[in-house]
């Protein structure tokens, strides 16, 4: 599932999916921006059926914090 | 016995905010990007001194052109933007708009879900018995709410105002409402200063200044509108597929895309177009409604499927028949 994971985000914010690894700080990624936020999010309700509450997604920093938060939230 | 929309009409302030505009402003961001995702090109932006009052008379104007203007036993109008903390703005709108003196008129705030709790109170009043001829009026001028170098949200609001006649018919062409609330997401779409809580008075030039959560917005729609759609389809013994046309508060592309395959609902079948207008806030329904019925895309007997959904945080969502 991470491997998915990494690829579905890496689609997400318009990156090939080798410049996409567990232990990047997805916030750096120069593709972050506002509208990479919301494809994000959309892409975490799709896959997963799931929304971050924001106060929650704040304390995550790797692309492996996100996807341990998912695992351990989805539906 | 019922409630049927007459007429409708729409009016932009003269001035354009274009992608070019902002990107001149910020190099950094990106005209083609905005367009193709958000879905807007243009936004219309009330100069200084035009209010959103100023916007509703037009709207008003334009749709009671040849109309009797005696004939109107009631003005509501949803804003934001109210032209003083006191009086009422619909107060001033019947007498500049000549109506009579013996009829009600009243504001009330509210944001993206407005137009449809505007069509709520127009068909309870009609059909409680207590008036005839319903004048509801939104109008949004958010762009005062917004610093200069707040590029995000100058890039999704635009400032519009809307005017939608709403009379007395044999049928009921006002379906059934669905209604939501949640006080708790108040502080993600706010304009906290120069107010009650905080002072109205200020030594500096201080303006009201807006503050939109995007994410948290996104995060509210996506987990509110399904069962929404769902729940108001219920309620009017209707299913997706007798629904003619969609028109979801517009309030960008992006999110509209997702929410409509989110509902499950027919793409093409579903009104997404902000380019020329941005995110009017209230004014988002009352606009594509007159536009998919203008370029005939929605017929008479059409059943349209209404949902907005914002600032509060609130939401409605009606079925109504053209």
């Amino acid at each position: 599932m991470k491997d998915q994971f990494v690829t579905a985000l890496a689609e997400a914010l318009e990156k090939e999916v080798s410049d996409v690894t567990p232990q990047d700080h997805f916030r750096e990624y120069e593709e972050w921006d506002s509208l990479a936020v919301l494809s994000v999010i959309a892409m975490i309700k799709q896959n997963y059926g799931i929304t971050i509450p924001r106060k929650e997604f704040d304390t995550l920093t790797t692309v492996e914090d996100l996807y341990i938060y998912i695992d351990s939230h989805r539906e | 016995m019922g409630a049927k929309i007459d007429r409708m009409a729409y009016y932009l302030p003269d001035s354009v905010l274009s992608n070019t505009d902002l990107a001149s402003i910020n190099s950094g961001w990106k005209p083609e990007k905005v367009e193709k995702k958000v879905g807007i090109r243009n936004r219309h932006i009330a100069k200084k001194g035009e209010t959103a009052l100023d916007l509703a008379e037009q709207a008003a104007r334009e749709l009671l052109v040849n109309a009797n203007p005696d004939e109107i036993d009631f003005i509501l109008f949803c804003t934001q933007s109210p032209e003083y903390l006191l009086p009422t703005s619909a107060c001033i709108l019947q007498d500049r708009l000549g109506f009579r003196t013996d009829i009600g008129a009243l504001d009330f705030n509210l944001g993206c879900s407005g137009y449809i709790y505007g069509l709520a109170l127009s068909k309870g009043l009609i059909n409680s018995g207590l008036c005839k001829k319903v004048l509801l009026l939104t109008g949004e001028t958010y762009s005062k709410f917004l610093s200069p170098d707040d590029i995000s949200n100058r890039s999704i609001f635009g400032d519009a105002a809307s005017a939608t006649l709403i009379c007395h018919s044999e049928d009921e062409h006002l379906g059934e409402f669905e209604f939501g609330t949640d006080g708790r997401g108040a502080d993600n779409l706010i304009v906290n200063n120069l107010t009650a809580r905080e002072s109205y008075h200020s030594d500096s030039n201080a303006k009201p200044e807006l503050f939109m959560n995007g994410p948290e917005i996104f995060n509210f729609t996506i987990d509110m509108v399904p069962p929404l759609v769902k729940k108001v389809l219920a309620k009017n013994k209707l299913n997706k597929d007798e629904i003619d046309y969609t028109i979801l508060h517009q309030a960008n592309k992006y999110i509209l895309e997702f929410l409509i395959d989110l509902v499950g609902l027919q793409k093409d079948k579903c009104h997404i177009d902000m380019l020329e207008y941005g995110n009017t806030v209230s004014n988002t329904i009352p606009i594509a409604l007159k536009d998919a019925i203008d370029r005939g895309i929605v017929h008479a007997g059409d059943k349209v499927l209404l949902t907005g959904f914002g600032v509060g945080y609130s939401w409605g969502s009606t079925i109504i028949t053209i």
